[in-house]
């Protein structure tokens, strides 16, 4: 695979100082009231900044020491500068994977097509990407880089996609059929192509994903609104909370500095996931992008993790491409030399891969057939459904399904051996597929055809049936076939014979049941599935239509790509999780090293609250306010790569993410503010 | 004290045991499937036709509310211009006076709102005609609302997909003829075998020992008493409520009032897994909630049962534990567990005095209210715990990695909306009127009302402070009991606590009724492997989290200043 995959790391310097400066612009409460919590931390900011201002003009002491409102306003921006720099560092990120793969499109030059009516011959003139319109048509000739995304109109050529996909072999991409879409700055190798712009500039896939990871522009997905709400809400107990401690506090005649609600309030609201809540979302998105898919929208990828079913073609998914000839059947045993020619003979000319294993495996049966003068190859035609060769000597080769076969021969008035019956439905009961071949309407012999299935397929299917997710074959092969290679690759259930409308039906039903459904394409007639999928994603070869009807799209054409997908979107929703109960679960430490602080003056007795043995009040409160900041940066690199996801069973996961991040959590604060306060005690 | 002990430890286990097939049985009655009390059948006809009900029509979430609170609100009309004019109705044998508008406000509403804060004293603040036909009747059908409303969830619940929450007419009407009436028929009449008055006659007069002649209060009060436990209202015919010797004569009577308040809510958690068919759920929820009464029994029990370590300071042996504001027939551990009990439940009745109570109980019934779910009152106890369990679903369903789902449908921005708001709300309303309570005192000790805010309170201080904390967290937990030292009887208690109780009582109700009703109307998702099982061990850890969590965070600063700063000042 390419390098670009692993080139960016985490804290890239040149990405650090982008979101650092990035961290200050965000600053503008119009941009911070979308994040609600460090929205009221940066009003406390600036209420400290205020005390600060009075302080300096006034003299007044009664609010504490110049130099403690001084660090604790000073701490509080820090907070916020924190929190703003885990979205700026992941939006930059992001930005950069996306980038990279824009810059292969910009500014090249592009050779329009002028249309100029019947009468003339159209005018080609040359011109810069960024001038195509959407239904512009451009020609690309060989060494030309494809200036945009669009969709072939005439011709045939050879491509090479390896600055998108990785991938170094060429890819042919021709007009009409499903591979007749063509992806701005990969390179035609061979053959002119005239090519239709198929999207605006600026709109282009990867300018949605660019769009998705910017932090202004971005939207929240439908459980990000709802964690914020909850948030939201936490924030307002806590304003409560420290709004009842000032009556509270004059009924205990205690009087609480400005400095010391406000510490208290931006430690005890859930800054922790406040500050990332954003950040993890772009990542989630950015592990998308990194994986090579595309995702046109962040609710897209959060479905992907509550997929329930998974469609699975069979070609390429389950088994390695394509069938290959693994035995040869003669019907009489003595003329099995014999019947090895035939068949060979008439795959010949059979450039498909399976035409072309019959010729290696005859070669490794010790068989050699020659291209010989006068030989007729019969080309495969969807009327006689069979090919073959008319050899010089005048004996006609066929081959072709058994029941093509048999047609023909019974119509010459020949018999079928019981014997090539039985084969034929042996082969196809262990999940082969068996082609017949015959000699002047005689029948010679099988060959049998076998899939080979992916090595670690099963360990896969094994790991999404512990997700809970169901695995679907889809594949055009019989029903006996189908089930054989499903048990053998472990997947829950098939679809065979599939036509495009059994993909939609089979979507339909498990969606009535309440389903989420994910599934792969890339012909047109895929794209209603894709369409209907909760999650479908477009092969980037595929062709337009699929591509729009999807809603996310694979660089790499990699069937196998679904099974990430998956595990990303469950990756960024635990991420979410998690960090959400650690923050909250800090307030339990810090409450014990507040609490008793405010009130030691006049209720000496709370001293028995102080569990940590802080030092004095003012460092009590100064250490919870420098572990509620750090702790942010401390977990940038938790939230940018994502909790890993453990397919243990949900139950188990929740135990496990519970003691972790649950009791983690409460444990952690109590050490940290504890070390910060032995090391404050140096100073104070 | 092992006696003691073991007498707990029974009252409790016989409450279960009968409670398991009351469960059943409750279940049995919603489902309509037949049972004994078809036999009630004609009587509720005969409502429904002279009402107008048709009894098969169903309704979605937004009728259903409709029609519960806008009969709640006639009740409370209803029960206002009943006390305001009771002086001049008739059953009033001892001439008691009518109540003020605010005490007429605050009294109405507490008992429509089944807590029952009761600013007056039954002996002179209400007459006959009032205790029965406003006390009494609102104590059936705040109860029976109570029940409605938990039945129209489960029945959104019940099925896949669904708009029909039932019938609320229907539902209310079968909870009094089917569940509350009966079984309040029987304690009725073991309570007045053992003594309780249940006659028409007025104060009755007796010489004392002392020689002295004192007016004893009557009436017809076993049947209240009744429905005063059985529907967890708590609200006592007497001043004293069951401390009184005519409300709560002997020990037996006492594990009876106690059995009584606690038998529906745990029916109602068996009734949760009959009717829904998920019994290992019900065991669940039935689990957690009694390791969290137990968390806030022992400690109580403990610290009553050691006596007050001031007294122990001064070399005064203490045997039978902290004596002080409790009856010598019940004794410090059957005390302690009746005050925790009737604080979980959201009973509010009381057989020792609260304010008297260690500061550690006093932390521990305040937490009991704050919480309010472990158990809970009739039907609303659940509804408590649905809340949490809303919001546990949330974050740990995003902790297995699918975007959360309970029962079957996702969660979503509206529902955690709900959930959230209904947990705001009690933060909400327990501090700031604590807050305005402590700011009067703190600034405006003068203030001209009934008892002026320097008089409010009859203890310095903590305790002074905890005084004030109690009231608005019972209030806020409809339970009704009381930290007695506080001077509650003035127009600032009245209208600040009738706002609390109105609010605590009927945003609960809606919001549970609300999140169902519009998850219920969500296409079903089966469960799969990876779905997060909400009737498992681990999600019933992870909601008793969740319930710590949110209570702590929102109450640590408050009960550091009432309860734990006077336990640690007293040690």
């Amino acid at each position: 695979m390419t390098q670009r995959k692993s080139n960016i790391k985490l804290f890239d310097p040149s990405l650090v100082g982008t979101a650092i400066k990035q961290a200050f612009v965000k600053l503008d409460p119009r941009m911070m009231v979308r994040n609600p919590v460090m929205f009221t931390v940066e009003i406390g900011t600036l209420v400290m900044f205020v005390v600060m201002l009075y302080q300096l003009i006034t003299g007044d002491q009664t609010q504490g020491a110049l130099w403690y409102n001084t660090v604790i306003f000073l701490i509080l921006l820090i907070t916020v500068l924190f929190a703003n720099f885990a979205e700026a560092l992941a939006e930059a990120r992001g930005k950069a994977q996306a980038e990279s793969l824009r810059k292969t499109r910009e500014d090249t030059p592009a050779k329009k097509v002028f249309v100029l009516g019947d009468m003339y011959v159209n005018e080609v003139k040359v011109v810069p990407s960024s001038q195509l319109k959407k239904g512009d048509l451009f020609i690309c000739e060989p060494g030309d880089i494809i200036p945009m995304d669009g969709e072939i109109v005439e011709g045939i050529a050879t491509i090479d996609e390896s600055a998108i996909t990785g991938e170094s072999a060429p890819v042919i991409r021709e007009s009409g059929g499903d591979k007749s879409s063509v992806t701005g700055g990969t390179k035609v190798l061979s053959d002119k192509i005239k090519v239709k712009v198929t999207t605006e500039p600026g709109e282009s896939f990867l300018d949605k994903m660019i769009a998705l990871v910017e932090g202004a522009s971005r939207q929240k997905t439908p459980n990000e609104i709802a964690l914020t709400i909850l948030l939201a809400s936490f924030t307002l107990i806590f304003i409560i909370v420290c709004v009842t401690l000032k009556p509270f506090a004059d009924y205990a005649n205690t009087p609480i500095t400005i400095a010391a609600f406000i510490s208290l309030f931006v430690c005890l609201i859930p800054t922790t996931i406040g500050g990332l809540l954003s950040a993890i979302g772009i990542a989630g998105m950015d592990r998308a992008l990194r994986a090579n898919v595309i995702a046109k929208s962040g609710k897209a990828v959060e479905t992907a993790g509550d997929v329930d079913v998974l469609l699975l073609d069979k070609t390429g998914t389950i088994t390695i491409g394509n069938r290959k000839a693994t035995h040869f059947y003669a019907t009489e045993t003595n003329d099995e030399k014999e019947f090895i020619q035939y068949s060979a003979l008439s795959s010949l000319a059979d450039e498909t891969p399976e035409g072309r294993s019959i010729v290696e495996l005859a070669l490794s049966n010790g068989v050699n057939a020659a291209v010989q003068q006068g030989m007729q190859f019969i080309q495969f035609t969807a009327e006689t459904r069979s090919s073959g060769v008319d050899m010089p000597d005048g004996l006609k080769i066929r081959k072709g399904a058994f029941d093509t076969i048999r047609t023909m021969v019974v119509k010459a008035g020949n018999k079928v051996h019981t014997v090539t019956e039985q084969k034929v439905k042996s082969i196809a009961a262990n999940g082969g597929t068996p082609l017949v071949v015959s000699v002047n309407n005689e029948i010679k012999g099988v060959i049998e055809l076998q899939d080979i299935i992916k090595p670690g397929i099963q360990e896969r299917f094994q790991r999404l049936r512990k997700m809970g997710v169901k695995t679907v074959m889809v594949t055009g092969d019989n029903p006996l076939t189908a089930k054989y290679i499903a048990e053998k690759a472990g997947v829950d259930d098939f679809i065979a014979e599939a036509k495009p409308e059994d993909k939609m039906n089979y979507i339909r039903k498990e969606q009535a049941s309440g389903k989420l459904v994910a599934m792969m394409g890339d012909g047109t007639n895929d794209a209603p599935a894709l369409a209907q999928a909760d999650v479908g994603v477009a092969m980037n070869s595929g062709t337009q239509a699929a591509k729009e009807a999807g809603n996310m799209v694979d660089l790499d054409n990699d069937p196998t790509k679904l099974i990430e997908v998956v595990e990303i979107g469950k990756q960024l929703l635990i991420t979410r999780g998690t960090l959400t109960t650690f923050s909250i679960a800090n307030d339990v430490a810090k409450y014990f090293a507040i609490v008793p602080a405010l009130f030691i003056a006049s209720i000496p007795a709370l001293q028995a609250l102080n569990i940590m043995g802080l030092k004095s009040p003012e460092s009590a409160i100064l250490s919870a306010v420098i572990f509620n900041a750090i702790i942010i940066p401390m977990l940038i690199p938790l939230a940018l790569k994502g909790v890993a996801y453990k397919p243990i069973g949900a139950s188990a996961l929740l135990r496990r993410n519970l003691f972790i991040y649950g009791l983690g959590g409460i444990v952690a604060p109590f050490i940290g503010i504890k070390l910060i306060d032995l090391l404050l005690g140096l100073f104070m | 004290m092992t006696g003691e002990i073991t007498g707990v430890i029974l009252m409790f286990l016989i409450a279960v045991v009968l409670a398991y097939p009351l469960g059943k049985y409750i279940a049995k009655v919603f489902k309509g499937e037949r049972t004994f009390t078809d036999l009630m059948n004609p009587v509720e006809r005969f409502f429904y036709r002279i009402c107008g009900i048709n009894p098969g029509e169903g309704m979605n979430w937004k009728q259903f509310l409709k029609a519960m609170l806008t009969i709640n609100m006639l009740w409370l009309v209803y029960a206002f211009v009943l006390l305001v004019f009771q002086d001049k109705l008739p059953l009033n044998p001892d001439g008691n006076p009518a109540q003020t508008p605010d005490l007429a406000f605050n009294t109405a509403i507490s008992f429509l709102v089944n807590c029952d804060l009761q600013h007056y004293s039954g002996e002179s603040g209400v007459t006959y005609l009032t205790q029965l036909f406003v006390m009494n009747f609102l104590m059936f059908v705040s109860a029976a609302t109570g029940i409605a409303a938990l039945i129209g969830v489960l029945n959104g619940l019940r099925e896949k997909t669904t708009q029909n929450l039932g019938n609320f007419w229907v539902i209310f009407t079968k909870a009094i003829t089917r569940v509350l009436l009966p079984l309040c028929i029987i304690g009725a009449v073991l309570l007045a075998i053992n003594g309780t008055p249940a006659s028409y006659d007025g104060k009755d007069s007796i010489t004392t020992l002392q020689g002295d002649s004192v007016q004893v209060s009557r009436g017809p009060a076993a049947g209240m008493i009744a429905i005063k436990h059985i529907g967890t209202n708590g609200g006592g015919w007497f001043g004293a409520n069951s401390a009184h010797p005519l409300e709560n004569p002997n020990y037996f009577t006492n594990a009876l009032e106690m059995i009584m308040q606690m038998i529906i809510p745990i029916a109602m958690i068996f009734a949760l897994g009959f009717f829904l068919n998920k019994r290992k759920w019900s065991v669940v929820i039935f689990g957690v909630m009694t390791i969290g009464m137990l968390c806030l029994l022992i400690p109580t029990m403990v610290t009553e049962v050691n006596g007050n370590p001031a007294i122990a300071k001064m070399g005064i042996s203490q045997a039978t534990g902290a004596m002080e504001g409790k009856e010598v027939r019940f004794g410090p551990a059957a005390s302690a567990y009746w005050s925790i009990m009737t604080t979980i439940i959201s009973t509010g009745s009381v057989n020792s005095m609260h304010d008297s109570s260690m500061p550690v109980s006093g932390l521990m019934q305040m937490l009991g209210m704050m919480i309010n779910a472990f158990y809970g009152g009739c039907g609303v106890g659940i509804l408590n715990y649905l809340i949490y369990i809303i919001i546990a679903v949330f974050i740990s369903g995003l902790m297995v990695g699918r975007t959360p789902e309970f029962m079957g449908h996702k969660v979503e921005a509206r529902e955690v909306k709900i959930a959230a708001l209904v947990t705001l709300l009690s933060a909400f309303l327990v501090k700031a009127f604590t807050a305005l309570a402590a700011y009067m005192v703190a600034r405006h000790p003068e203030t001209g009302w009934a008892v002026q805010p320097g008089n409010w309170l009859n203890n310095p201080s903590y305790h002074g402070f905890s005084e004030m904390l109690y009231e608005n967290t019972s209030a806020n937990a409809n339970n009704g009991s009381g930290f007695e030292g506080l001077g509650d009887n003035n127009i600032f208690w009245n209208v600040t606590t009738g706002f609390v109780l109105v609010l605590a009582r009927f945003i609960p109700i809606i919001g549970p009724v609300a999140i169902i009703g519009l998850l219920a109307a969500k296409k079903f998702v089966p469960e799969s492997p990876g779905t997060l099982k909400t009737d498992s061990w681990t999600f019933g850890m992870m909601t008793f989290a969740v319930i710590i969590v949110i209570n702590a965070l929102s109450f640590f600063p408050a009960l550091a200043l009432g309860p734990i700063a006077e336990y640690f000042s007293l040690r």
